[in-house]
């Protein structure tokens, strides 16, 4: 190595492995930036998908009709729910068609069709021992296993009995057919 | 990979020009605060605007559970503040924001009137400025009777007592923006239809010619 390349390796400037400064200065303010926009945004955004969290409303049993009533035809009961929308609390009223099996059960079928989501008409009325949709003509039998159009069968109230009377709870899926 | 998107849709679209065009330009040093401290005034305007951006997405997220109607619209603020999670965060930010809006713009037109800015050639500048001072006012006062509580039905009527004192024309006005002669619900779903849609939308638009005219004519020079 001679004298002048000696000279020339003092030098070259030294290469360290650092960011540049419009590298530093982009990452700050990008972060400071992010920082404060989320700061904003994500409150709104917890805000907005709160229903998303929410527990689900647990219903209670609501008293519908005496037991001794219950026949092997359906009948229709009307019951009322209390339910708390939002900030507009209701009692809006719910249908069943209660029926006592053949098995000596009572079940209670949820009129909504499980096509689409209309109410089902009364049981025989327009073909003997079906109930049938108005909409898209969905059928089932009385113990509410579909028949044509629907994928599934009826929904199905909890049933208690107590003293004499029959109680309806939340629906789940039928478990009278398969 | 965000550089490789941005190079995708950059070499068949050609988009670097257009934001480059918006935001590269240069910083006179009499409005950079990192020279002079006291520029930090000049920051006024883009406060102003930052606030504003706040008040447009609150009050977006708020409609979602607002309702216009003077039976609900109490239980839905009192909802949406205490029983939606960050409720009372977001309202919290539209209702100081709404205030704090106010300041800033007025800081602003004070940095404005101060440094002269609003002379030859910016007066059309100044006097889009004004309008948008009378839009945020107006938002300021439709807003403020949407909860439906004691405050906001007086502070109305007194607004409205006012706009009727105007002469010969004041009772045309007042029931114009009563929607009738009483406050009432046609007053409410009234201020919330301006409140919500004619003047955001009179805001944006006095906005953009306001940028507008800044990019075409440039910061004024130091005093
Ligand atoms: C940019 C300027 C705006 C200002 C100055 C402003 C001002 C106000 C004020 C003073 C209130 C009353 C707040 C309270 O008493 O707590 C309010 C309420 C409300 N604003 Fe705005 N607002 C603006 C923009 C918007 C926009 C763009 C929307 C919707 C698209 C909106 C939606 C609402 C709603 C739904 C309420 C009622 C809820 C509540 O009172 O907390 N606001 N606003
Ligand atoms: S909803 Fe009942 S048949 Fe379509």
């Amino acid at each position: 190595m001679d004298q002048n390349q000696q000279q020339d390796t003092a030098h070259r400037p030294v290469k360290r492995k650092e960011m540049t400064r419009r590298q530093f200065l982009s990452y700050t303010l990008g972060g400071a930036g992010a920082f404060m926009a989320g700061g904003a945004i994500l409150p709104m955004i917890r805000f907005a998908v709160d229903p998303l969290l929410q527990p689900k409303q647990q219903g209670n049993f609501v008293k519908v009709i005496e037991e001794s009533k219950v026949t092997n035809e359906p009948q229709q009961v009307d019951f009322k729910v209390h339910q708390v929308d939002g900030w507009y609390e209701s009692d809006p009223k719910l249908q069943a068609w209660i029926t006592k099996g053949d098995d000596g059960t009572i079940f209670a079928l949820s009129p909504i069709c499980k096509h689409l989501g209309c109410t089902i008409g009364k049981y025989g009325k327009e073909i003997p021992n079906q109930y049938l949709c108005p909409c898209h003509g969905a059928r089932y039998d009385k113990n509410g296993k579909t028949l044509a159009v629907a994928p599934r069968s009826l929904d199905e109230y909890e049933v208690k009995t107590d003293n004499g009377w029959v109680y309806l709870g939340p629906l789940k899926p039928n478990s009278r057919v398969k | 990979m965000l550089k490789g998107m941005y190079n995708w849709i950059d070499e068949r679209l050609d988009i670097t020009p257009m934001w480059r065009d918006i935001a590269d330009h240069e910083v006179p040093e009499h409005v950079n605060p990192a020279h002079h401290f006291s520029a930090f005034v000049y920051c006024f305007g883009g406060l102003t605007f930052f606030i504003t951006v706040i008040q447009i997405l609150s009050g977006m997220f708020l409609t979602m559970y607002y309702v216009p109607d003077i039976i609900n619209a109490y239980y839905s603020v009192d909802y949406l503040q205490h029983q939606v999670a960050f409720g009372q965060i977001v309202r919290g930010m539209h209702h100081w924001g709404a205030s704090l809006v106010i300041v800033m713009m007025f800081l602003h037109t004070l940095r404005v009137f101060f440094t002269g800015s609003y002379k030859a050639p910016r007066e059309m500048n100044w006097v889009v400025g004004m309008l948008i001072f009378f839009v945020m006012l107006g938002l300021g006062f439709t807003g403020y009777l949407l909860p439906w509580d004691n405050k906001a039905y007086f502070a109305t009527k007194v607004g409205l007592e006012i706009a009727g004192s105007v002469p010969y024309l004041g009772e045309y006005i007042k029931i114009l923006m009563n929607g009738g002669t009483i406050v009432g619900a046609q007053t409410l779903t009234r201020f919330f239809a301006i409140h919500v849609f004619f003047l955001p939308g009179a805001l944006l638009t006095l906005l953009a010619a306001h940028f507008f005219m800044i990019r075409k004519q440039g910061i004024s020079g130091p005093l």
